[in-house]
C-alpha cells in the first residue's frame, strides 16, 4: 500500500481510476464521462501540486524516488523507477495542468463516443506522466511508446476528414525514429549493465566514437518528436486533422517530450557527443526557427500556421538547449513551458470559432473583433505571448535562450559563429510578429465582411474557464518568473557543471 | 452376501439396455436417460468393487459421476431446448447441419 | 546599489505608482467600463494619468532634495540565471523625471483633450461602445511608457519599448474596420501592423546590443554598466557594434531613416493617439535611449557622425516630404520625424542637453499642434455632419464602413486641407493656440522652439565630425518654417473651399483647455533653458540634466554659449522661409479645385515629395515582395510540393507502398503461397471424399464410438 501511495506512483497511475470508472459506463452515458475524466485529471493536478509542495528546489537529485526491479532478463536487470528533479517538475506540472483544460475544452466539441474520447486522454496521461518521470531507459521507452497508442486513436477517430491518413502518418514517423532509440538502448544496457539513467551517468565511460552514434540514435527519435527541421512533415498533418484538445495535448506537452529527451538523455548520457554536435543542432535549431516563421507566414489555414510556428517556437527551445550553458538550457525548460501554454492556448482558440464556424480557411474570416471582442482580446493577448512581446512568457523563454546562444559562442561552444546563431535567431523574432499579425490582423481587424460571421456568438463560461488559468500563468511567467527559474536553477547548473562547461 | 459376479452381470445388462438405447432412440431426451443408465451401470460397478476390495476410491469416484452427471443434464437439457426452440422438434435426426 | 545611498530619500518608495496609477485605471475600466458609462470612464482615465502626473512631481521634489544624486527603488526580482541578473528597478535621476514629467503630463493634457475629442469621433465612427476601449489603451500606454522611461536596466527599458510598440499598434489599429477599400498603405489595420513590424525591426537591434553588452560587460543594469563604459579601453569594433545595433532600434521607435516609413501611416490612429504617441512621447523614447546610453555613444568619437549623420538626413528628407502632403495630419507626421531627425542629430553629436531640450519642447508644440489640426478635424467633421446633440450619432452614418459619403456623392476627407480653408474666424480658439504652435516649430523668438532648436543648430554648428550635419539641419529648418507656412495659409486662411469648412465649429471646452495649456508651455517653454545670466542661473535645464550625464559620462558636459550669429541666421532662414509660403499660398489663397502652386512650379519634384520619394513602394519591391515570394516557395513548393508530397508522399511511403506490392504478388502469392495453395488443394480433395463419413445424425457418431471400444477392448482382451 505505502507502494502505491509513493506521490511518483499515484501522480502516474492516478488517471486509471478514472479509466475503470469509465469502463462501467454505459456509452450514452456523455456527461457522466465527461465528469469522471475531468475530476480523474484535476485530482491528478492537485496530486502533482502535493509533489510541488515535496520537492525541494535547491537540490539537484532525483527526488521522491520509486525504485524497485520490475523484472530481470537474463543478466540484466529492468528498473521500476520514477523520480522527479529540476528538469521535469515543471513538465510533469505542464502536463497534469493541461490535461484537464484539454478535457474541458471538448466538452461541447466531443459528442460522438465520448466515453472512449476520454479513456484514451486518460491513458494518454498516464504515458505523458510516465515519460518525464521514469528514470530507467527500459521504462521509459515504455512510457514513449504508450503515448502513441491513445494519440493514434484520437486522431484517428475524432480528427478531420483526412484523419486516418495523419494518425498513421503520425505513428509511423515516430516510430522510425524510436527504434533507433530501441536499439541504442539495447546497446547501452548491454554494455553498460544497467538501463537506470543515473547509475549510467555516473558510471560514463562510453567512447567518443560510440558516444557519436548512439547521440544520434537518441536523437532521431526525440527530433522527429520535437519535430527539428526538416524531420516536421508529421506535424501540420497531425495538427490539422487532430481534435482541439488533441492538438493541445500534441503541441502542449507531446512534442515537449522530444526537447526533453534531449536534455534528459543526450545531453548527460553522452557529453561529449552532446559538446562536438552542438552546432549541428544549433543550427536545425536557427534553421527551423526561420523556415517556421517564413512557412507560417503563407498558410491558409490558421491551425496549419499555429502547427508551422511550432516548429519555430521549439528551434527556440532546441538552440538553447544546446547552448549548454544556464541560460540557455533554463531559458529552454521555461520556453517549452510558454509554448506548452502560448500554443496550447492558442489551439484552443482556434477550436472555439472552429467550433462555431466550422470552418479555419483565413478568407472565411475578418473582423472579428467587431462581433467577439473577448474573444479578440483574448486571442491578441496569446497572440503576443506567442510573438514575445516582454512583459509576457514567450519573451523571457526567448530572451534567456538568444542571451545563452550568443554566450555560448563567447564560450566557444558554438564555435566563433555563436553570435550569428543568435542573431539569426533574433530576426525570427522579427518574422514571428510578421506571421502572427498576419494572423491576428486578417481574423479580428479589418471589416466584417463575412455575413456568416455576424452573428457568432462570443466566448462562454466554460470556455473562458477554460482560457483563464492559461491567461494567468502567461502574465505570471512574463512578469515574475523567479519562482519558475528557482524551481529549476540548481539542477540546471549541477548538469551544466558536469559538463565541465 | 451377493456375489460380485451378480452385480456384474446386472451392470452388463444396464448398460447394453443403456447402449441400445442411445443407438436406437431418435428422441433426444430419451437418449439422455439412456446416457444415465450407462452411468449408472457404471456406478454400480464402482460400489460393488469397492465393497469387495474394502477401498473408498470407488464409492467417491461415484459422487463425481454424479456430478459430472447433473452437469452434463443441465448443459445437455439447455442444448436441447435451444435446438427444440429452433427446429420446433428433439429429433436429433433432424439435427444433422454438420453433414460433410 | 551605490547610487541609492543618498541621504534623503524622500517619496522614492512610490515610484512604482507611476506605473500602477495607470495600470490600476486601465484594469478598473476594463471591468467597469461599460457599466458605468463615458463620463466614469473619463474620470478613471483621466485621474490614473494625473495620478501618475503627481508621483512624478513629487520624484522631481525628491530629487531636489538630493541635489540630483540618481536613485534606484528595487521593486522585485525578475529574471535571475547564472550570472545573469535583472531585478524591476525603477531608476529615478534628472534624466528620467525629465521624461516621467513630459509623459505624464502631456499625457495628462491629452486624456482630458481626447475625453472631448473622442465623444464626438466614437460617434462620427458609430461605434459609442469603443470610448472605454480608446482609454484603456491609453492608460496602458502611459503605463508602458513609464515602464521605458524610468527603468534602471536595458532589458526594463526594453519592456516598456515593445509595450509602447504594442499600445501604438492597438491605437493605429483602434478604427480596425475602416478604409477597407483603401489602398494598401493607408488600410488602419495594414498602418497598424506597418507600425509593429517596423518596430520589431528596431527591437531586434536592441536585443542584439542588449546581447553584445551583456557578454562584454556582464551586465545590463545602468548603475552597473555605465561605470564600465567610462573605463572601456577594450577594441572600438564592440562599441561600433552595439552602438550600431542601438541607433537600429532608435530608427525603429524614433522614425529615422531608413525604418521612419511606419510612423506618416500611424497617422490612421485618432488624433490625440497622434498626439501623444506619435508625437510627444513614445517617438522621441530612441532620443531618450541615446541620452541614457550617452557613455556608450560618446566611448568611441566616429559613432556620434553615424548617428548624427542619420538624424540630420531624416531631419532634411522628412521635410522635403512633407513640403508635397495634403491631409494635415500628414504634413504634421512628416514633421515630427523631420524633427525627431533633428533631436537625433543632437544627441548623437553629443549635445544630450539640446537634444532632450528640444525633445521637451517638441513635445508641447508638437502635441499642441496635433491637438489643434484634430480641434480642427473635428470641426470640419461637425461642419459636414451636424450630430443630433442628444448624442448618438445618426442612424445614417451609424454602420458606415466606408467613409463618409458627400451629399454629393463624393468621398469627402476631412483630414484634406484642400477641404479647408478660411478657419481662422470660425474656429478661433483653435487658431490662436495654432500659431503659438506653428511660430514655435518654425522656431521664431521667443516661441519654446526657438531656443532648443537653435541650441542644436549652435551645437551642429561646432560639430566638427563632420559640417554637413550643420548644413542639411539649416536647410530642413527652412523646409520646416515653409511647410508649416504652407499649412496655416491653406488651412486657417482665404476663402472656405467646401461646405463643412464653411459650417465649422468650435470645440468643446475639454478640447480647447489642453490647447491653451499646451500653447502657453511651447511659448514660454523655452526659458527653463534661458542661456543669459538674469538673476536665474543660465542653462538650468542643461544643468539639471547634467547630474545625470556627467556621472554617466565621468566628465563635465560642454554647454556651449549662446551664439548670435547663429541664433539670426536661423531666425532670418525660418522668417524667409514663411515669407516665401506667403507668396505662394497666403498671397493668393488657393480656391476650390485648383491644384497647388507649387505642383505647377516644382513638376516633378513636387510629385516625388507628394509621393513620398516612393519609398513605401521601393520597399515593397525590394523587401515586403521578395519575402512573400520567399514565404510562398518555401511553404508551397518546397515544404509542401517538395517535402510534404514529393519526398514523404511519392519518395517514401510510394516506395514502399511498391515494394509491398513487390513482395506481395509476385512473391508472396507466386511462390509461397502457390505452395500452400497446393497443399489445400490435396487437402481439399481428400476432403471432399472424406467429409462423406459426416453424415450429421448423432447416432451414427455413437454407434461408430461404440463399434470402436468394442474394437479396442477386444484387441485389449484377445491380443494382450
Amino acid at each position: 500500500m505505502d507502494f502505491i501511495l509513493e506521490p511518483l506512483n499515484l501522480v502516474t497511475f492516478f488517471p486509471l481510476v478514472g479509466v475503470l470508472v469509465l469502463l462501467f459506463l454505459k456509452k450514452d452515458q456523455k456527461d457522466a464521462a465527461r465528469w469522471t475524466a475531468l475530476v480523474a485529471s484535476l485530482v491528478t493536478f492537485a496530486i502533482s501540486l502535493w509533489v510541488l509542495s515535496q520537492f525541494k528546489a535547491s537540490e539537484t537529485g532525483l527526488q521522491m524516488e520509486v525504485n524497485a526491479t520490475w523484472f530481470t532478463f537474463g543478466a540484466w536487470e529492468i528498473k521500476y523507477a520514477l523520480g522527479v528533479d529540476g528538469l521535469s517538475i515543471l513538465l510533469l506540472l505542464l502536463t497534469t495542468f493541461l490535461t484537464p483544460i484539454s478535457i474541458l475544452s471538448t466538452w461541447t466539441a466531443v459528442e460522438d463516443r465520448v466515453r472512449d474520447f476520454m479513456l484514451f486522454f486518460l491513458l494518454l496521461e498516464v504515458g505523458m506522466v510516465g515519460v518525464f518521470l521514469a528514470q530507467d531507459l527500459f521504462l521509459f521507452y515504455v512510457f514513449w511508446e504508450f503515448t502513441l497508442v491513445p494519440m493514434y486513436f484520437l486522431i484517428g477517430i475524432w480528427g478531420g476528414a483526412e484523419r486516418m491518413y495523419a494518425a498513421i502518418k503520425f505513428f509511423l514517423y515516430t516510430m522510425a525514429g524510436s527504434i533507433l532509440m530501441l536499439l541504442a538502448i539495447l546497446w547501452l544496457g548491454n554494455n553498460q549493465g544497467t538501463f537506470y539513467v543515473p547509475a549510467l551517468i555516473e558510471q560514463g565511460g562510453i567512447p567518443e566514437n560510440l558516444q557519436t552514434w548512439l547521440f544520434f540514435a537518441f536523437a532521431a527519435a526525440f527530433a522527429i518528436k520535437v519535430p527539428m527541421w526538416p524531420l516536421h512533415s508529421w506535424l501540420p498533418d497531425a495538427h490539422v486533422q487532430a481534435p482541439t484538445a488533441g492538438s493541445v495535448i500534441l503541441a502542449g506537452v507531446l512534442l515537449k517530450m522530444g526537447t526533453y529527451g534531449f536534455l534528459r538523455f543526450n545531453i548527460p548520457l553522452f557529453p561529449e557527443a552532446a559538446k562536438e554536435w552542438a552546432w549541428l543542432m544549433a543550427l536545425l535549431a536557427v534553421i527551423g526557427i526561420l523556415y517556421g516563421a517564413a512557412v507560417s507566414y503563407w498558410q491558409k489555414d490558421v491551425k496549419k500556421l499555429v502547427a508551422y510556428s511550432s516548429v519555430s517556437h521549439l528551434g527556440f527551445v532546441m538552440l538553447g538547449l544546446f547552448a549548454l550553458n544556464p541560460q540557455g538550457i533554463e531559458g529552454a525548460i521555461l520556453q517549452m513551458v510558454n509554448h506548452g501554454l502560448s500554443t496550447g492556448a492558442l489551439f484552443l482558440l482556434i477550436g472555439v470559432i472552429y467550433e462555431r464556424r466550422h470552418t479555419r480557411e483565413f478568407s472565411e474570416f475578418g473582423g472579428l473583433w467587431k462581433v467577439m471582442p473577448v474573444y479578440a482580446v483574448v486571442t491578441l493577448i496569446v497572440s503576443l505571448s506567442s510573438m514575445g512581446l516582454p512583459g509576457l512568457n514567450g519573451f523571457v523563454g526567448e530572451f534567456t535562450i538568444l542571451l545563452g546562444a550568443w554566450g555560448a559562442g563567447q564560450e566557444g561552444l558554438l564555435g566563433n559563429n555563436g553570435v550569428l546563431y543568435a542573431g539569426f535567431a533574433a530576426a525570427g523574432v522579427i518574422l514571428a510578429a510578421v506571421y502572427i499579425l498576419y494572423m491576428f490582423g486578417t481574423m479580428f481587424l479589418g471589416p466584417l465582411t463575412n455575413e456568416k460571421n455576424e452573428n457568432l456568438k462570443d466566448l462562454n463560461w466554460r470556455e473562458v474557464v477554460t482560457l483563464v488559468p492559461l491567461l494567468v500563468l502567461i502574465f505570471w511567467i512574463g512578469l515574475y518568473p523567479k519562482p519558475f527559474f528557482d524551481l529549476m536553477a540548481p539542477t540546471v547548473e549541477h548538469l551544466v557543471a558536469t559538463l565541465g562547461m | 452376501m451377493v456375489s460380485i459376479e451378480y452385480y456384474i452381470g446386472l451392470s452388463a445388462i444396464l448398460f447394453i439396455i443403456g447402449t441400445m438405447g442411445v443407438l436406437t432412440r431418435r428422441n433426444a431426451i430419451i437418449i439422455f436417460m439412456s446416457i444415465e443408465l450407462m452411468l449408472n451401470a457404471a456406478n454400480l460397478l464402482f460400489v460393488a468393487f469397492a465393497r469387495m476390495f474394502e477401498a473408498l476410491g470407488g464409492q467417491i469416484f461415484v459422487f463425481f459421476v454424479m456430478t459430472v452427471a447433473a452437469a452434463e443434464v443441465a448443459v445437455g437439457l439447455a442444448l436441447i431446448v435451444a435446438v427444440f426452440r429452433t427446429k420446433q422438434t428433439i429429433n436429433i435426426d433432424e439435427a444433422s447441419t454438420l453433414k460433410g | 546599489m551605490l547610487l541609492s545611498e543618498t541621504t534623503t530619500t524622500g517619496f522614492l518608495e512610490l515610484v512604482p505608482w507611476i506605473v500602477f496609477f495607470p495600470v490600476i485605471g486601465l484594469l478598473l475600466n476594463i471591468i467597469f467600463g461599460r457599466r458605468w458609462g463615458e463620463l466614469g470612464v473619463a474620470i478613471t482615465a483621466v485621474s490614473a494619468s494625473a495620478l501618475s502626473l503627481v508621483v512624478s512631481v513629487l520624484q522631481f521634489i525628491t530629487l531636489q532634495g538630493a541635489h540630483g544624486e540618481a536613485m534606484v527603488y528595487k521593486l522585485a526580482e525578475w529574471l535571475h540565471i547564472g550570472s545573469f541578473s535583472i531585478p524591476w528597478e525603477f531608476r529615478v535621476d534628472t534624466l528620467s523625471v525629465t521624461m516621467m514629467l513630459v509623459v505624464s503630463g502631456v499625457g495628462t493634457l491629452i486624456h482630458l483633450y481626447a475625453v472631448g475629442y473622442m465623444h464626438y469621433d466614437v460617434r462620427y465612427k458609430g461605434d459609442p461602445k469603443s470610448y472605454a476601449r480608446f482609454f484603456i489603451y491609453l492608460n496602458l500606454f502611459i503605463a508602458m511608457m513609464m515602464i521605458l522611461v524610468s527603468g534602471n536596466s536595458y532589458l526594463m527599458l526594453f519592456v516598456g519599448w515593445e509595450g509602447v510598440g504594442l499600445c501604438s499598434f492597438l491605437l493605429i489599429g483602434f478604427w480596425f474596420t475602416k478604409n477597407p477599400d483603401a489602398t494598401e498603405g493607408t488600410q488602419n489595420s495594414y498602418a497598424a501592423k506597418k507600425a509593429f513590424i517596423a518596430n520589431r525591426v528596431g527591437d531586434f537591434g536592441f536585443l542584439m546590443a542588449m546581447f553584445l553588452t551583456f557578454w562584454h560587460f556582464g551586465t545590463l543594469s545602468f548603475s552597473e554598466l555605465f561605470p564600465e563604459v567610462a573605463h572601456y579601453e577594450g577594441p572600438e569594433s564592440l562599441v561600433w557594434w552595439i552602438a550600431g545595433f542601438m541607433l537600429l532600434g532608435v530608427t525603429g521607435k524614433s522614425a529615422q531613416i531608413p525604418l521612419y516609413v511606419w510612423l506618416p501611416d500611424a497617422m490612421a490612429g485618432p488624433t490625440p493617439v497622434s498626439a501623444l504617441i506619435h508625437a510627444a512621447t513614445m517617438v522621441t523614447a530612441g532620443v531618450y535611449l541615446v541620452a541614457r546610453s550617452a557613455p556608450v555613444f560618446s566611448a568611441v568619437e566616429g559613432v556620434h557622425v553615424m548617428v548624427a549623420l542619420v538624424g540630420a538626413a531624416t531631419a532634411l528628407f522628412a521635410a522635403t516630404i512633407a513640403v508635397g502632403q495634403y491631409d494635415i495630419k500628414k504634413v504634421l507626421a512628416y514633421s515630427t520625424v523631420s524633427q525627431l531627425g533633428f533631436m537625433v542629430a543632437a544627441v548623437g553629436m553629443g549635445a544630450y542637453v539640446a537634444g532632450m531640450f528640444h525633445l521637451v519642447t517638441h513635445a508641447f508644440f508638437k502635441a499642441l499642434l496635433f491637438l489643434g489640426s484634430g480641434s480642427v478635424i473635428l470641426a470640419v467633421e461637425r461642419g459636414h455632419h451636424p450630430l443630433v446633440e442628444t448624442g448618438d450619432a445618426d442612424a445614417s452614418h451609424g454602420h458606415d464602413d466606408h467613409g463618409h459619403d458627400d451629399h454629393h456623392g463624393e468621398v469627402f476627407d476631412p483630414q484634406d486641407m484642400r477641404n479647408m480653408g478660411g478657419l481662422r474666424k470660425k474656429i478661433p480658439w483653435t487658431f490662436w493656440t495654432y500659431m503659438a504652435g506653428t511660430l514655435a516649430l518654425a522656431g521664431i523668438f521667443p516661441f519654446a522652439g526657438f531656443w532648443s532648436k537653435d541650441e542644436i543648430l549652435l551645437d551642429a554648428s561646432h560639430f566638427e565630425g563632420a559640417m554637413a550635419v550643420y548644413w542639411l539641419l539649416v536647410i530642413a529648418a527652412a523646409f520646416t518654417a515653409f511647410y508649416m507656412g504652407r499649412q496655416v495659409w491653406m488651412v486657417f486662411f482665404g476663402e472656405p473651399r467646401h461646405h463643412a469648412a464653411e459650417e465649422a465649429k468650435e470645440s468643446p471646452w475639454t478640447v480647447l483647455l489642453p490647447l491653451v495649456v499646451l500653447a502657453i508651455l511651447s511659448t514660454l517653454g523655452g526659458f527653463m533653458n534661458w542661456p543669459f545670466e538674469s538673476g536665474l542661473e543660465p542653462h538650468r535645464f542643461g544643468h539639471w540634466l547634467e547630474y545625470t550625464l556627467k556621472v554617466s559620462l565621468g566628465h563635465e558636459l560642454h554647454i556651449p554659449e549662446f551664439s548670435f550669429s547663429v541664433a539670426i541666421q536661423s531666425t532670418l532662414i525660418a522668417v524667409a522661409a514663411i515669407f516665401i509660403s506667403w507668396l505662394v499660398y497666403g498671397r493668393k489663397p488657393l480656391k476650390s479645385g485648383q491644384t497647388d502652386p507649387l505642383a505647377k512650379a516644382l513638376g516633378p519634384i513636387f510629385k516625388g515629395m507628394n509621393a513620398k520619394w516612393w519609398v513605401d513602394e521601393l520597399y515593397q519591391a525590394v523587401i515586403l515582395t521578395p519575402y512573400e515570394k520567399l514565404a510562398k516557395f518555401l511553404s508551397q513548393t518546397i515544404d509542401w510540393s517538395f517535402w510534404h508530397d514529393w519526398f514523404h508522399e511519392k519518395g517514401i511511403r510510394d516506395n514502399f507502398q511498391r515494394l509491398a506490392n513487390f513482395l506481395a504478388n509476385p512473391i508472396d502469392m507466386g511462390v509461397i503461397d502457390k505452395i500452400s495453395y497446393l497443399l489445400a488443394q490435396g487437402a481439399q480433395g481428400s476432403a471432399g471424399w472424406l467429409s462423406k463419413l459426416q453424415t450429421g445424425f448423432v447416432r451414427n457418431y455413437a454407434l461408430a464410438v461404440f463399434t470402436g471400444v468394442v474394437v479396442i477392448l477386444g484387441y485389449l482382451v484377445l491380443f494382450r
